[in-house]
């Protein structure tokens, strides 16, 4: 945990200064927790010297932003419009129904979390998935196990290596 | 490091017989260059791992200094991809597997051109080689696309190649006026959804009296169904920044914004490179090719608000906030970011403008229609044989667009109407199909020009259905922050739901229509004045499906799940 901090504060040091990065910084956060915790938004907000509440009134803004933890892959099922004339729906519900899961909600085991966005400019392939970086065009719901399955796979063959974003970080943030 | 237009000069002529030979104009004798995209889509269906596999072959077979592998930004044929086209022949595979590669490689030295990788034309069943046979292309004008598929974007000298920074060059000649009058007479109009005139936005920047002043690049691109924007940022960064580099220029601003997506990753990273090498070569920065001028360019990223493309909340998401519009007046050309004059333009737009000052305002303003100049890059999506992304000249028909380059609708379904200009903009049916791209006209029709996503649809779409999605959409995306339009949209939403799901009234339909116009004319931006516009254009050419929903209880396109059953006929 320590290490991430030290990892944000490398951010806070380049973009710090720069007038209108919050975003940017935020944004790196994000990559380095995982998601914005209200510890890391508190830490933010007093390395930048920027109130707390215009912080999280940012983060409450951006669709990109969670203060919720997520899990290791995130899958996003397109619903902009070209997708959704392409039947996406149905994907999404393929997928809702395989994990048993809500929009926005994680897998117990904080592998997979779904959620439904707006257009990621692949519309030329829809109906598109994106599982992190990964696009996914042309899906049919029938596919949804298989793409599953191949992350599942992917989990058990390098378990060992990878610990899940936990609840909460382990550590208070350190002193500034 | 460049510091001379001679210095430009010498680059392109270094690298101009690459180019040359992709373009078919030099014979280089057995030398070969595959030209592989790396656009999004083709990314998404493998390309990388073909690029990678045809380096081994080449490799393998030792013909390093034969074959050159390139990679290049979107052909705009995405549904195919991943796409490769073999030069000096311009022959145009397609769906081209890693395992294809070494067939590929081999070929070469044969000329062979290999028969199963070729496009199909569905039509005819013809097998067309080069790209200049497919009407695909044939039907289109690259102006905006011009390099797309034809460079790789993360090698400044392909550009300059291409004449990139000449029009830089010879601008930084000219004085700001003439510049600002070159644009104002070619016509550009923008091409971020409202179609204002370039050049008069430049003009009223620079008249501003307070300094400093700064470009800034929109390329949010939030509208659903939209992929121009950043197929340009991907198969063509340089053009965006030498556009707005000469924007600078022309208003007398030093610093300019890329605002874009952060869920555009390879677009960013494209951009980031693009500065880079733009800097070390001295084409950004103090000093450009010694003229004193002195334009550095940013990137801030956006983050996932479709209310941030509207101009003045993106000035405030670039400046760290959150991104809530303000009412305008004052324009950004009068207060923009930080308070400051600022011009905000479209990637497209920006695009466009190099071309304009390489081959003059009466080059390009020879295109289009009288009040809609030069071409309109579309993205063609939803229910149409050849998705992807085309450009042709302004006053193409629609009926073109979607029955001659798009092909028509797939699996022998009719079409029912093509929905353009996204969230803000309406549905139009099949007697409009001889409607000309121009902006009056697409307004006068009841819809709008937009930032050019096309969405064909056909009979198996329902249109209140598709008048709830856009609702839907648009709901979440209101900022909440004026009441015509949170609550507006909600309850327009509501409306459509219960009609959706077989509990609307006749009543319900002047009640949308009432209240489609109260948000309309009460809301403070352009998200809640255009909001109800899927409604309205739905309304006016398809009241019958409403009409079916609400009276019969039955749902002809079979969607809405609760009104499939087929009215009983008295
Ligand atoms: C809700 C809303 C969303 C918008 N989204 C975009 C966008 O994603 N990209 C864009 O260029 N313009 C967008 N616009 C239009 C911009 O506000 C602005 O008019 C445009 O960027 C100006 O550039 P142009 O003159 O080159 O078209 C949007 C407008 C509204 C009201
Ligand atoms: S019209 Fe809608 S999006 Fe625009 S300011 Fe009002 S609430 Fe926000
Ligand atoms: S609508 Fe799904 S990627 Fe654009
Ligand atoms: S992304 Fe390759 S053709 Fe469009």
């Amino acid at each position: 945990m320590l290490d991430k901090y030290s990892r944000l504060d490398k951010v806070v040091k380049v973009y710090g200064r720069q007038p209108g990065q919050l975003i940017r910084i935020l944004h790196q956060a994000q990559e380095i927790f995982g998601y914005l915790p209200p510890e890391v938004q508190a830490y933010l907000a007093a390395r930048l010297n920027i109130p707390l509440a215009e912080i999280a009134g940012v983060v409450s803004f951006y669709s990109l932003f969670n203060s919720e933890p997520k899990g290791k892959y995130t899958i996003s099922v397109c619903l902009g419009t070209a997708c959704y004339v392409k039947g996406s729906q149905e994907i999404f519900q393929a997928f809702k129904n395989e994990m048993d899961l809500d929009d926005d909600d994680t897998t117990p085991d904080r592998l997979f979390t779904l959620r439904s966005t707006r257009c990621m400019g692949a519309c030329g392939l829809a109906p598109v998935v994106a599982i992190n970086d990964d696009i996914y065009g042309q899906v049919k719901a029938g596919d949804v196990a298989g793409i599953l399955s191949r992350y599942q796979a992917k989990e058990l063959a390098d378990d060992h290596e990878y610990q899940r974003p936990v609840e909460h970080p382990a550590t208070a943030p350190p002193p500034h | 490091m460049i510091t001379s237009t001679s210095d430009l000069l010498n680059i392109r002529q270094q690298h101009l017989p690459l180019i040359e030979a992709r373009l078919g104009r030099e014979e280089a004798a057995g030398e070969h260059q595959i030209l592989v995209c790396a656009g999004t889509g083709c990314s998404s269906s493998g390309s990388h791992g073909l690029r990678e596999e045809l380096k081994k072959q080449v490799e393998a077979h030792q013909l390093q200094e034969k074959v050159k592998i390139i990679k290049t930004g979107c052909f705009g044929f995405c549904k195919l991809g991943p796409i490769a086209v073999v030069y000096p022949e311009g022959i145009f595979y397609c769906r081209v597997r890693k395992e294809d590669a070494a067939a590929l490689v081999k070929g070469l030295a044969s000329s062979q051109v290999i028969t199963r990788l070729l496009y199909r034309d569905p039509a005819t069943g013809h097998l067309p080689r080069r790209m200049e046979e497919i009407h695909f292309f044939q039907a289109q004008h690259r102006i905006a696309l011009r390099n797309c598929g034809l460079i790789n974007p993360e090698d400044i000298n392909e550009y300059i190649a291409r004449d990139g920074y000449q029009a830089l060059a010879e601008a930084l000649t000219r004085r700001p006026e003439e510049i600002i009058a070159a644009i104002s007479a070619s016509g550009l109009r923008g091409r971020g959804g409202a179609g204002f005139p370039t050049g008069r936005k430049w003009e009223l920047t620079a008249a501003a009296p307070s300094r400093p002043r700064y470009v800034v690049c929109n390329a949010d691109e939030g509208d659903p169904g939209a992929f121009m924007d950043r197929s340009i940022l991907e198969g063509d960064p340089h053009s965006v920044l030498e556009g707005m580099a000469i924007a600078g220029y022309a208003i007398g601003a030093k610093q300019g914004y890329v605002y874009v997506r952060a869920e555009y990753p390879i677009a960013v990273d494209r951009l980031e490179r693009a500065i880079r090498q733009a800097c070390r070569a001295g084409l950004l920065g103090d000093n450009i090719l010694g003229t004193g001028f002195s334009f550095n360019i940013e990137i801030r990223l956006g983050a996932g608000a479709f209310v941030c493309g509207e101009e003045t909340a993106l000035l405030r998401s670039i400046e760290g906030r959150r991104g809530e519009p303000r009412p305008r007046p004052p324009y950004p050309a009068q207060a923009g970011l930080w308070g400051k004059p600022t011009v905000v333009n479209n990637v497209e737009t920006l695009a466009n403008v190099p071309v304009i000052i390489r081959k003059g305002a009466e080059w390009y303003a020879s295109f289009g229609t009288k009040g809609s100049k030069g071409t309109k890059v579309f993205s063609l999506a939803g229910s149409i044989n050849n998705t992807g992304l085309i450009e042709v000249p302004m006053g193409t028909t629609l009926r073109e667009i979607i029955f001659g380059i798009g092909g028509g609708i797939p699996g022998g379904k009719k079409f029912k109407a093509v929905q353009t200009g996204g969230p803000s903009g309406g549905c139009l049916p099949e007697e409009m199909l001889d409607t000309p791209v121009d902006y009056e006209a697409l307004t006068e029709a009841g819809s709008i020009m937009g930032s050019g996503g096309l969405i064909v649809m056909d009979e198996s779409d329902c249109m209140v259905d598709i008048a709830r999605f856009y609702l839907e959409f648009s709901q979440d995306e209101s900022c909440g922050r004026c009441t015509p339009c949170r609550v507006g949209t909600k309850r327009l939403l509501e409306i459509l739901k219960r009609i959706t799901s077989g509990e609307g009234s006749m009543g319900d339909l002047k009640l949308l229509e009432d209240l489609s116009h109260d948000v309309k004319e009460a809301s403070l931006c352009g998200l809640g004045q255009t909001a109800p516009n899927p409604i309205l254009s739905t309304l006016r050419y398809f009241r019958h499906e409403y009409e079916a929903h609400v009276r019969d209880k039955y749902c002809p396109a079979g969607v809405c799940r609760n009104l499939t059953q087929r009215p009983v006929l008295h």
